[in-house]
């Protein structure tokens, strides 16, 4: 039994018009909050932490890995900050493998967390939650 | 003579299958010894191993089946017999690269996709080859397509497509901005996950068609309609992996409102459940029936946990912990992979009609495995539960505190995940045996 394809291919077509101009908006949309653009050090800190795979164990908005804690806002975190992170980098500890980061790969490291810290919070305790099922999200530095 | 070309993408398939859970049972086992082995093969060199290696599984096993269904089955001449071997050389080449790139370090690429991003250009050509043998012998063969054409044409598609947007994180427009480049990563990844899965319900309605007896299965209005379903949350529905995300809401909205369409999945699988258990038309391929009958069963949990998670007020909750790892593994484990080893038993049995698929202990290997899922499913999901509430609720202790508390559920999920692998085996050996049977030279 075969089928008349011509309304497929019309619905086809809308929907992949609307996934054009969807996707147009979303490439050129961006965060709620204004975030500077990621430094070329922080761009470096980025790359560092691909090529040695860091998010296979961490999460950053709770996107990644399970084996080791979410690092959005490691950053800004009273207990821990940029001397923790540093210290931790090269530490060994648990099921961290032992890296040899050198003081500047630090510092980009270090720098590539602070500008993801800027962009919000997570986990966000202050969002409000709806009786529609929505959140509301607190941004960074919302009163 | 018929091109062997599926056979080998089969049998490539099935290798990609055994070394993912094997590289996946030794990765889990570092949750319960941290130390075990960190300096030589650490978790973060492990998982890539993992991660691609099964969702080569599922690719591979998709694409052979299809070429498989095209040739074998449906008797149709391919367009290019020669694009199909170019198509498994590039494949089969890329993921020895691709092993390569891990085994050295060569990871400047991002989660899923952690190879030497060079490695996406052959890739994208093997797809773009098998969309053009596609597209060209339907074309020529067929008018009016069943839905399965349609939902497999899609996935090639929209393949090549996320494919390309997941490594847009190349240019600067989108890597400078860190929530718009996370934003589209995420987005990439979650319409890769869509377009495969594409591949493999189209497979799904393929088998039933065939098994039934019934091509209205994959003609009546219906089926369209779910397809266009799947469509729309492929493009539209990504966004429920960044609901905590601080991105413009209206693209939450926007995620919301497509994934709550799910609904509709889940109200027809509980109107159609009596109706499909009911059919008995297993004699011919009594294991591609089990297998499809397990998959509406994984089908039907998973929804209900997605349709749970998309609910912004639930996902608060759940996002980041083990419970979306309990819908990622139950969704590839419990669907996709019930799917594609109900089509690996009926390409057996196309190939040897006497091939007995049925016997007692790939029998007991499946009902093995489903249990196995079923308790690894649970222990997630307990673990994923008590790491929420240690985020939400108690917030109190440190993180390793939090994960020494969850080692008993970790315990479970890798013995449990030792069962999968064994069950699988089990299964998948007479077939494995027969596929080498059938590319000997002769």
């Amino acid at each position: 039994m075969y089928t008349n394809s011509r309304p497929y291919i019309f619905v086809i077509a809308i929907l992949l018009t609307l996934f054009g101009i969807y996707n147009y908006v979303v490439y050129n949309t961006n965060g709620y909050v204004a975030a500077e653009k990621l430094s070329p050090l922080a761009v470096k800190g980025q790359q560092l932490f691909q090529n040695n795979r860091c998010w296979s164990c961490h999460q950053l908005y709770g996107l990644g890995g399970y084996l080791g804690p979410d690092l959005t806002n490691v950053y800004s975190n009273e207990n821990k900050g940029p001397l923790y992170i540093k210290a931790f980098l090269n530490s060994s500890v648990k099921s961290m493998p032992q890296f040899n980061f050198l003081e500047e790969e630090k510092d980009a490291l270090v720098q590539y967390l602070k500008q993801v810290d800027e962009t919000g919070i997570y986990p966000n305790y202050d969002a409000e939650i709806e009786a529609t099922g929505w959140v509301k999200l607190k941004y960074r530095n919302e009163k | 003579m018929k091109s062997k070309a599926p056979i080998y993408f089969l049998l490539f398939a099935m290798v990609a299958l055994f070394m993912g859970m094997f590289f996946g049972l030794t990765a889990s086992f570092q949750y319960l010894m941290p130390e075990f082995l960190k300096e030589q093969i650490p978790f973060s060199k492990l998982r890539p191993f993992h991660v691609t290696s099964v969702i080569s599984w599922i690719v591979l096993c998709a694409t052979g089946s299809i070429y498989f269904f095209l040739t074998y089955v449906e008797k149709f001449k391919l367009f290019s017999p020669l694009m199909a071997k170019i198509h498994f050389i590039i494949f089969l080449l890329t993921g020895i690269a691709i092993y390569f790139s891990f085994a050295f370090d060569y990871t400047e690429g991002r989660e899923y996709f952690a190879f030497a991003p060079i490695l996406i250009i052959p890739i994208l050509i093997g797809w773009v080859f098998f969309g053009i043998n596609y597209f060209k012998t339907l074309y020529k063969n067929v008018k009016g397509w069943p839905v399965h054409y349609w939902m497999w044409g899609t996935g090639i598609v929209f393949m090549c497509y996320h494919l390309m947007e997941a490594h847009f994180w190349l240019f600067n427009f989108f890597r400078l901005n860190f929530i718009k480049d996370f934003s589209v990563q995420w987005k990439s990844t979650g319409s890769f996950t869509g377009s495969w899965n594409m591949l493999v319900y189209g497979i799904s309605i393929y088998l039933m068609s065939k098994i039934k007896k019934d091509s209205n299965v994959a003609t009546n209005k219906t089926a369209f309609f779910f397809y266009f379903l799947g469509l729309t949350n492929l493009m539209f529905g990504w966004a429920h992996h960044t609901y905590l995300l601080p991105t413009q809401p209206w693209i939450r909205y926007v995620a919301y409102a497509i994934s709550m369409t799910e609904w509709i999945v889940l109200a027809s699988i509980i109107y159609n459940w009596k109706r499909s258990v009911l059919k008995v038309e297993k004699d011919i391929n009594p294991m591609a029936y089990r297998f499809l009958l397990a998959t509406d069963f994984w089908v039907f949990i998973n929804v209900i946990l997605a349709l749970l998670f998309s609910i912004p007020a639930i996902n608060f909750f759940t996002h980041g912990t083990h419970i979306t790892v309990a819908h990622s593994m139950g969704t590839t484990i419990g669907i996709n992979t019930t799917i594609l080893f109900s089509a690996l038993f009926f390409i057996v049995h196309q190939l040897y009609p006497d091939f007995k698929t049925d016997r007692k202990w790939v029998k007991r290997g499946f009902v093995s495995f489903n249990i196995s899922l079923f308790i690894f499913f649970v222990s997630l999901i307990i673990a994923g539960a008590k790491r929420s509430y240690w985020m939400y609720v108690s917030k109190d202790g440190l993180f390793s505190e939090m994960q020494d508390s969850l080692i008993p559920y970790y315990i479970s999920f890798f013995i449990f995940g030792i069962g999968i692998f064994i069950s699988l085996l089990i299964v998948a050996f007479p077939i494995f045996k027969a596929f080498l049977q059938k590319i000997k030279p002769s």
